[in-house]
């Protein structure tokens, strides 16, 4: 029986220069933290970036691993901005593709389904059609309407964080949305899951009813098991999003050397030690409130 | 105790949403949300709502409620079904709007040149896709000639001039409801659709709206108050749907 178990450093070593990565999550919710972390560690470059975005596109941009971000929005939710995306457009650090977040599922959609674009209203008269030079419309054979193509978006690699997972690399979503970890899955080459809690194949039944178990092992590559994976950001029911170290992370934008602060202090340390920190802040953060 | 200005707001949000029936009303921000729920609790009591999250509540919810708190769950609405409804038509989205001009365009995106923005906002989130599949309204907490401009830098969601020329993909679904702010009530029922008057809010003035306006507005013959709460919404709104009183920090005015 195939076990599919690896670790951050192995997914990242299958990471080259260049490569089009999407991130599951949404915002500052569910975002596999702890192989972005090891992204950050990487000598990995000029990466183009798909993700409805959060602190996983903040601090790729902030340590100057991304090329391109493909993005509907980039926010941390109970922060509407996020500092080190807006520096990077600001300072024209990355190149950009914006998008209606409909339009993104769209590509990504259309990628899983292996045809060049998918045909949608959204975008029609809006700054996308302009901000976006190649993106073409299209015009029914049917009723001779005109509809934005929406171009496929193709990925190298997905890196999704789920709430369990098994050896054989199929996913579990327990929080009442998966957002849209499913197309991202299916719209890339390989992808890598990392997960709260691994279970033993055939397992996840006893965890959580079927049918959230969203990701079938025909499209995941690799498993990590990494507890606090999705720290700071949300994964319910296991934990919520620690907004005390996200306001750490806001904040340290603020300041001059405040990332090189921030991040010798999160992520230039071992992941065991990130996780210890990230258990004792979002205990203290339980007994607070 | 008496209506404030920002019970009026929430009164003009609400308002916005009288005659849609049973479809789901999308407020984002405080203001929109409590106006939301308080016509699903009274003249509008179809209409679908949703925790922010993936809920669609069964029964009201406080706009202080955290993730954490319990809430009554009448049906499921994550992510994946909201762009499918989005694009059925059946919603009606209030969305915020850091700039917006006299045919409705508004951008959320960013400020000066999108190719490098002087100042990076959201991005223009699900706002083009919003505008050209159903009604939207927009709440300005702060009405100033920054916020009404006459050409916004980054188009996010669609107005009425650009959606007719782009064509009935655009057009076909189209409608800007109202634009609700500190001030005063604006819709587009005009001939050319250019944002009109519709109402001021108790205490302020035709003048003060229009210098605060950076385009020339419609100005109807009578202008007419933005109506006040009743003591049952007033109560509605104090005991059940915002008992901290968070609204007062959003209009200050």
């Amino acid at each position: 029986m195939i076990d599919k178990r690896v670790t951050e450093a192995e997914v990242v070593a299958e990471l080259s220069d260049g490569m089009v990565i999407g991130i599951g999550g949404w915002g500052s919710r569910r975002k596999p933290m702890s192989i972005v972390r090891e992204i950050l560690r990487s000598d990995l470059k000029d990466l183009t970036i798909v993700s409805y975005g959060g602190p996983d596109v903040g601090m790729l941009c902030a340590a100057g691993k991304v090329r391109k971000a493909v993005y509907g929005f980039v926010s941390l939710d109970s922060v509407p901005l996020e500092p080190y995306f807006r520096a990077a457009r600001q300072n024209k650090t990355i190149e950009a593709m914006e998008l209606d977040e409909g339009m993104l599922q769209l590509g990504l959609r259309a990628a899983a389904w292996r045809v060049s674009f998918l045909p949608c209203r959204a975008g029609m008269g809006s700054a996308i059609t302009e901000v976006n030079p190649k993106m073409a419309t299209v015009v029914s054979p049917y009723d001779g309407q005109e509809f934005l193509a929406m171009p496929a978006l193709p990925l190298d690699v997905a890196l999704l964080h789920a709430n369990r997972a098994d050896t054989r690399g199929n996913a579990q979503y327990l929080g009442s949305d998966w957002y849209f970890d499913d197309l991202f899955a299916m719209a890339a080459t390989r992808t890598f899951v990392s997960c709260e809690k691994m279970v033993t194949a055939g397992d996840l039944t006893d965890t959580g009813p079927v049918e959230s178990i969203r990701i079938s092992r025909l499209f995941t590559a690799g498993v990590v098991e990494a507890p606090f994976g999705a720290h700071f950001t949300h994964c319910v029911p296991d934990y919520y999003r620690d907004e005390t170290i996200q306001r750490e992370y806001v904040a340290s934008a603020k300041d001059e050397g405040g990332w090189s602060a921030f991040r010798a202090r999160y992520i230039d340390i071992p992941e065991a030690d990130y996780r210890a920190i990230a258990q004792s802040s979002l205990e203290k953060s339980a007994s607070a409130s | 105790m008496s209506a404030t200005r920002a019970d009026v707001c929430v009164i003009a949000c609400a308002e916005a949403f009288r005659g849609d029936g049973e479809i789901l009303a999308s407020p984002i921000g405080l203001i929109p949300t409590l106006g939301a729920r308080l016509a699903a609790l009274t003249f509008e009591p179809d209409l679908v709502y949703s925790d922010g999250d993936a809920i669609q509540l069964g029964a009201p919810l406080s706009v202080s409620a955290s993730s954490q708190t319990p809430r009554v769950a009448e049906a499921w609405l994550p992510f994946g079904h909201m762009f499918d409804i989005v694009w059925s038509g059946r919603r009606h989205v209030m969305m915020g709007a850091t700039q917006i001009d006299r045919y409705g365009n508004q951008n959320i995106a960013c400020i000066g040149e999108w190719d490098q923005p002087k100042a990076q906002l959201l991005g223009v989130r699900g706002a083009p896709g919003n505008t050209v599949n159903h009604p939207v309204s927009y709440w300005i907490p702060k009405h100033d000639t920054r916020a009404f401009v006459k050409e916004v830098d980054c188009v996010s969601g669609v107005g009425y001039d650009r959606a007719a020329a782009a064509g009935p993909s655009a057009s076909e679904f189209h409608e800007i409801r109202r634009v609700i702010t500190n001030l005063a009530v604006l819709d587009f029922d005009t001939p050319d659709h250019s944002m009109q008057l519709r109402s001021v809010h108790p205490g302020v003035t035709v003048a003060e709206v229009v210098a605060a306006t950076g385009f020339i507005l419609v100005l109807p013959t009578e202008v007419p108050e933005t109506r006040l709460p009743s003591a049952e919404e007033l109560s509605l709104i104090e005991s059940v749907l915002d008992p901290n009183g968070t609204r007062a920090a959003e209009v200050t005015a």
